[in-house]
């Protein structure tokens, strides 16, 4: 990915010509494409969880509660309520990569500004490195919790204070991209010739960065679902009835020797939406990744 | 008198994803007791595949085929334990980047007991005194002070004597030193050399020398093996190859070099057109045939193989303007 | 050394300082009156003026945050409006679980992370390696609250293998205090393990491919020297930056984990105090926590310089 020509259509070439080999590569990987196929069927199941759910999710049955997975109509059975266990994991898969995306959306919002300034103007470098430094000290725990105290609790909060919880990483992968992609002669030359920085920033800097945030937003998608199903475990996230993997967890941690299906299969989710998260992402940076194929 | 390290038709393969690549090809040399053999060629020749096959240092993917005897124990086939044991106590190396091939976590001290109490079983005190010695032997200053220094303390030449001091730490019978001076600067170089030197008459040791610097030949060797594209294509004694290069390659090598060589008074270094041949594949056919300029019909047809006698070489028409006595 | 020092003291202290103002202010941001969400059920107007006195509240908001601030530095944390204990003897009573379940965690997470991660990357290419990175993979993606839940499910409940919840002090009996925090504290490490794990394999695939491995190996080191010493000793730098970079994640699985095992930690003293909306004990714990973080997040980077030698240089020069 070194490029040192000093020409003004090439700063956006190397993004553009890797496409094809990333793609290429992703394609011939066969676990990338199981990822990418479950993450596909996941989001079908959240997005249209409104017409393929066989339930209503939150329609309790209390004369159907804890079938077990397999009664007829009810695919992974029911929970003390008699409310569907497949139809509330559609439903909850739809809030979690709802989460997910806000959470992550939100780091970008924030991170990248300030990781691209942070690189590139040395004087405020220091200052954005304390407000980091203050963020970490708030484990994204602590920060939902101050947050579920001052604002409620609520998906829309639960995003933020992942999102936030996000911001310090996102802002070290791009202040260090900024940092090298300076470095390279076609920036060097760009800014003798008396760019402005604005147009370096977002002509040479920022497409060149792009991959490294792209990996990086890949890598904050599961982590941000993880932070989702805790938070609504403990409470602090959404809240009942509306269906969430986490609260699901919750409900079922109380009946669990009983109806150890309504414990498993949400769970069971979780992790297969996450693990093909990560399987994507690891791909991904692997694509991306010059040296990775020496590996 | 029998040779120290008799190398002979040693050949490496190396597996990659493109199929077999050979390395090196049926290369044979013998290094007397405390002579000093220098292998020079371009980079890629093979001369540091050849060192490294010596004591068996190459990574699984090679394969190593041919004899090495180290003082009549043959090392090729032999396994691991004994080959461990032998490595830093009868063969030892000095390698090019001295600022990467210490270890930056360990003192020098340390690493040069470390050798020490691997295979002579010094105890720590008795390897400590040792090291300071040792220190001492290749012209490190205040020595005592120096053993408790971390490798980014040092010098690159100083890092390089630290690789000198233990890689003879156990008297090794052979010191393979490659590229020892390449990464040093030129006004460090010299004191490199003069340590090298001086180990040689003062230990006995033997040091086959694997460079591309003609000035380092001309000040260290006894004899030279020059290698191209795998092969050995000329052996002879130091000044003699100098004086009456035979091989065409060994021509250019010298004409090439700024210094050493006869074609010195012309400024520009004398270039061979062409670049080195992909190794994997070597047909029956001098390797330097499409670059030589002495090229005749045999040689792309027929492989020469290395003549007998003091001045070896792999030619079909090699260069004779010795004048006759 | 010492410059090097210092300004890494000067950072921790302008953070932790930032910090504190973020907590007060976090407070003064609560919804309504903070006397009222102070004084939880008791409306009364009386005891309602007795608060914002006692609080300060009628103050001018700098005298406030000095009041803070100099009750804090004392150790003065308050007391909780649902108990009327000392927040700060319910933060010593509940802070030893905490540190017991987090320190046993991170034993076992390096343990199990640095043993695949050496595995995995000496045995590059081979089933081990495919083995080790799977279970990384799943070690990231499982959610380790689940885990738990079937830890439970299966371990304690069904099986009888280990205490479903509960703690027993370290001296009051160490091998029960054991028996009941092995499990919570394997399931809290799984993340961090895999952590490790990965960063163990990359930094070794790094090592083993250096210059001075291959000194080692000229030097005729046996290949438990060559691995174990040489190649491990400069991996571990790495592992113990990851130990600080994660300790945010493991606060927060910390209080999960605490809420699964029904451990009387400083997890649970969090969340029960969110839902007993115990706002000085919220208030204390964020602050105890983000002090935490910051103390031993600069002690990692000492012992950071201490492990590698060239840090230490680089100060001094």
């Amino acid at each position: 990915m070194a490029v040192a020509e000093v020409t003004e259509a090439v700063p956006t070439a190397p993004l553009r010509s890797n496409r094809r080999r990333v793609v290429r590569r992703i394609l011939h990987n066969p676990l990338a494409l199981t990822g990418l196929a479950v993450l596909a069927i996941a989001v079908i199941l959240a997005v249209f969880a409104n017409w393929l759910a066989p339930h209503e999710p939150t329609q309790t049955h209390l004369d159907r509660a804890f079938a077990p997975p397999g009664t007829a109509g009810y695919l992974l059975g029911t929970d003390d309520l008699g409310r569907d266990v497949l139809s509330r994991i559609m439903f909850g898969l739809r809030a979690s990569l709802h989460v997910g995306v806000l959470a992550v959306a939100f780091s970008l919002v924030v991170g990248v500004p300030l990781g691209l300034i942070a690189g590139y103007f040395r004087t405020v470098d220091a200052l954005i490195s304390r407000l980091t430094d203050l963020v970490l000290a708030f484990p994204f725990l602590i920060l939902a919790v101050g947050l579920a105290a001052i604002r409620g609790a609520s998906l829309g909060n639960a995003a933020i204070a992942i999102g936030i919880a996000q911001i310090p990483g996102m802002i070290r992968i791009v202040r260090s991209e900024t940092l090298r992609i300076k470095s390279l002669d076609f920036v060097a030359a760009a800014i003798v010739e008396g760019a402005s920085d604005a147009w370096v920033l977002g002509r040479h800097i920022f497409p060149n960065a792009g991959s490294a945030i792209i990996v990086q937003a890949t890598v904050g998608i599961p982590a941000a679902i993880l932070g989702e199903a805790v938070l609504s475990f403990l409470g602090l996230g959404i809240q009942p009835p509306a269906p969430s993997l986490g609260t699901m967890l919750a409900d079922a941690q109380q009946f669990a020797s009983r109806a150890p299906w309504a414990a498993v299969m949400p769970g069971v989710a979780i992790m297969l939406l996450t693990l093909a998260f990560n399987i994507v992402g690891d791909s991904l940076r692997d694509a991306l990744d010059p040296k990775a194929s020496r590996r | 008198m029998k040779p120290v390290l008799a190398v002979k038709d040693l050949s490496v393969t190396f597996r990659t994803e493109d199929g077999p690549l050979s390395a090196v090809d049926r290369v044979s040399f013998e290094v007397g007791d405390g002579e000093v053999l220098a292998v020079v060629g371009e980079s890629g020749c093979g001369k540091s595949v050849t060192a490294m096959s010596i004591a068996g240092l190459l990574p699984r993917t090679a394969t190593v085929n041919g004899s090495v005897e180290l003082d009549g124990t043959e090392l090729i086939g032999a396994d691991k334990r004994t080959l461990r044991s032998i490595r830093g106590r009868e063969v030892a190396y000095i390698f090019q980047e001295p600022m990467t091939s210490l270890n930056p976590v360990f003192t020098v001290g340390h690493q040069i007991i470390e050798v020490l109490r691997t295979h002579i079983g010094l105890n720590r005190q008795a390897a400590h005194a040792r090291a300071v010695e040792l220190l001492k032997l290749v012209g490190i200053p205040s020595a005592e002070r120096r053993v408790g220094d971390y490798p980014h303390q040092l010098s690159g030449g100083m890092r390089q004597r630290v690789m000198i001091a233990m890689a003879v730490a156990c008297d090794p019978k052979v010191l393979i030193a490659d590229e020892p001076t390449t990464a040093l600067d030129v006004t460090i170089q010299a004191g490199i050399l003069d340590v090298l030197r001086g180990l040689r008459e003062r230990l006995g040791t033997s040091i086959v020398l694997i460079t591309h610097d003609l000035g380092v030949v001309a000040d260290l060797a006894d004899r030279v093996a020059v290698m191209y594209a795998g092969r050995v294509v000329e052996t002879a004694e130091v000044h003699d190859l100098f004086a009456h290069p035979e091989h065409p390659y060994t021509v250019g090598l010298l004409g090439a070099s700024p210094a050493a060589g006869r074609h010195a008074e012309s400024q520009r270094l004398n270039e061979i057109p062409g670049l080195v041949p992909v190794l994997s594949e070597q047909p029956d056919a001098c390797t330097f045939a499409d670059r030589c300029t002495r090229a005749v019909d045999t040689c792309t047809s027929s492989q020469p193989q290395l003549t007998d006698g003091p001045h070896r070489v792999a030619c079909w028409n090699p260069v004779r303007d010795r004048v006759e006595v | 050394m010492r410059r090097y020092l210092l300004n890494r003291l000067w950072q921790s202290a302008v953070t932790l300082v930032l910090a504190t103002i973020v907590v007060f202010a976090g407070v003064r941001a609560l919804p309504g009156d903070p006397a009222l969400a102070l004084a939880g059920e008791d409306r009364d107007p009386e005891s309602l003026r007795a608060i914002r006195e006692q609080y300060g509240l009628d103050q001018s908001w700098l005298v406030q945050f000095w009041q803070f601030v100099s009750h804090a530095a004392r150790g003065d944390l308050g007391q909780s409006i649902r108990t009327g204990t000392s927040v700060r003897s319910m933060i010593v009573s509940a802070l030893p679980v905490t540190i017991e379940l987090s320190v046993l965690a991170i034993l076992i997470a390096s343990v199990i992370g640095v043993g695949t991660g050496v595995i995995a990357a000496v045995r590059r290419g081979r089933p081990a390696e495919w083995a080790a990175n799977a279970l990384a993979l799943l070690g990231l993606s499982v959610p380790h609250f689940w885990l738990g839940l079937m830890a439970i499910l299966y371990l304690s409940v069904a099986l009888g293998l280990f205490p479903a919840s509960g703690f027993v002090p370290f001296f009051t009996n160490p091998v029960a205090n054991l028996h009941h925090l092995i499990l919570p504290a394997l399931i809290l490490g799984t993340g961090l393990s895999a952590v490790i794990m990965r960063q163990t394999r990359s930094s070794m695939l790094d090592a083993l491919s250096a210059d001075y491995i291959r000194t080692a190996e000229a030097k005729g080191l046996s290949p438990k020297a060559v691995v174990g010493k040489h190649a491990l000793r400069n991996s571990l730098i790495v592992v113990v930056t990851i130990v600080g970079l994660q300790l945010g994640a493991l606060i927060s699985g910390a209080v999960v984990t605490e809420r699964i095992f029904a451990l009387p930690g400083f997890g649970k003293l969090t969340v029960d105090a969110v839902f007993q909306r115990d706002y000085p004990v919220i208030q204390a714990v964020v602050l105890v926590t983000a002090t935490a973080y910051i103390v031993i997040n600069l002690l990692v980077d000492l012992l950071y310089s201490v492990i590698d030698p060239r840090i230490r240089v680089r100060g001094e020069a």
